[in-house]
């Protein structure tokens, strides 16, 4: 059969910029204001990715003015116009609750990928 | 009016012309064969009977009512003018288009023999300090007076798998080559239940959603 897989694949991206969870990056997305239509950037951490098919969302964190903003955009959305990965980080959790708890420059904090020293890693983890 | 019989394919979600996500329901709705139309003359109401579906098993007494036609399921819609159908005329799905308000039943998902929690909202009890009455129903009524049960009181017992009506739902778009109807909300019963599509006039729609 298959019918709502033909239809959930007619609505789903064919191309899509990997990212993964602890990546830095902004995510540009259309929005209308005043009958025009323009380009919003959002950047920050990528703490989650969520579900699969059309349906897969994920959720980007940053902190604007001491105060932890979380923005989850449907992955497939034709609103999402652009994903361009800033920097890739090294994480050890699928999602990235715990940097909810943090405050300060530890808020953001998440080490790259390349070239990680083990008591940054063990940082990581706690 | 336009009426159908569909079956529910399944749930799941698009994107609309603005981009936002709608949940729709799929459905297989129609083609469907007029069987027979019924008159207020020689009925005493009007109606038409339309068939759904294929099926090799069909009793001779169905065969003979049939004169030939295929169809699995038989249901009746009341229509204003039965005049305007003929035996054997075929109905698509394209007597739908998006924006179209419709009201679709289907029998519900049968729950089985459920408590009062379940099938009427009720608060449990409390779990700890010794206390037992988990999920009882509680006190069915005062003593003496009344000296019964008021009628209508909720009780357990059996759960769904009754005809359920949901009324003004939107027509998101059609397939009329794969003869798909796309709704937006949820429609009674599981995958593969047999479901009458019936068009609501905007009227009536709007009513039943105050």
């Amino acid at each position: 059969m298959g019918v709502i897989e033909d239809i959930e694949k007619s609505q789903m991206k064919k191309e899509i910029q990997p990212f993964k969870v602890g990546d830095t990056i902004k995510v540009f997305s259309k929005i209308i204001e005043g009958g025009k239509e323009r380009s919003q950037g959002f950047e920050g951490i990528v703490i989650k990715r969520q579900g699969g098919g059309v349906g897969e969302t994920f959720t980007v964190r940053k902190i604007v003015q001491g105060i932890g903003v979380e923005r989850t955009f449907p992955l497939h959305s034709p609103k999402v116009e652009k994903i361009s990965v800033l920097r890739s980080g090294k994480v050890r959790r699928a999602k990235l609750y715990y940097l909810r708890k943090r405050v300060g420059s530890q808020a953001i904090r998440v080490e790259e990928e390349k070239a990680a020293p083990a008591s940054e890693a063990a940082k990581e983890s706690a | 009016m336009a009426n159908l019989l569909g079956k529910k394919i399944g749930m799941t979600q698009i994107f609309n012309e603005n981009g936002d996500v709608v949940s729709v329901t799929v459905i297989e709705a129609g083609p469907c064969v007029v069987t027979q139309v019924k008159t207020e003359a020689k009925d005493g109401y009007r109606a038409i009977q339309v068939g759904f579906g294929q099926t090799k098993k069909i009793t001779k007494p169905l065969a003979g009512h049939l004169k030939g036609l295929k169809a699995r399921h038989l249901r009746e819609f009341r229509v204003e003018k039965p005049e305007d159908f003929k035996v054997g005329q075929e109905i698509k799905v394209d007597v739908f288009k998006p924006g179209d308000i419709v009201e679709v039943a289907g029998v519900s998902i049968g729950k089985g023999f459920a408590g009062v929690i379940k099938r009427y909202h009720h608060a449990r009890g409390p779990m700890t300090h010794g206390s037992k009455s988990h999920r009882i129903p509680g006190s069915i009524g005062a003593g003496t007076t009344p000296g019964r049960v008021i009628k209508g009181r909720p009780m357990p017992g059996r759960m769904g798998a009754v005809r359920v009506t949901v009324p003004s739902l939107r027509v998101v778009s059609i397939d009329t080559e794969k003869s798909l109807l796309l709704l937006n909300g949820a429609v009674p019963g599981k995958q593969g239940n047999l479901l009458l599509i019936n068009r609501t006039s905007e009227a009536k729609a709007d009513k039943g959603k105050k």
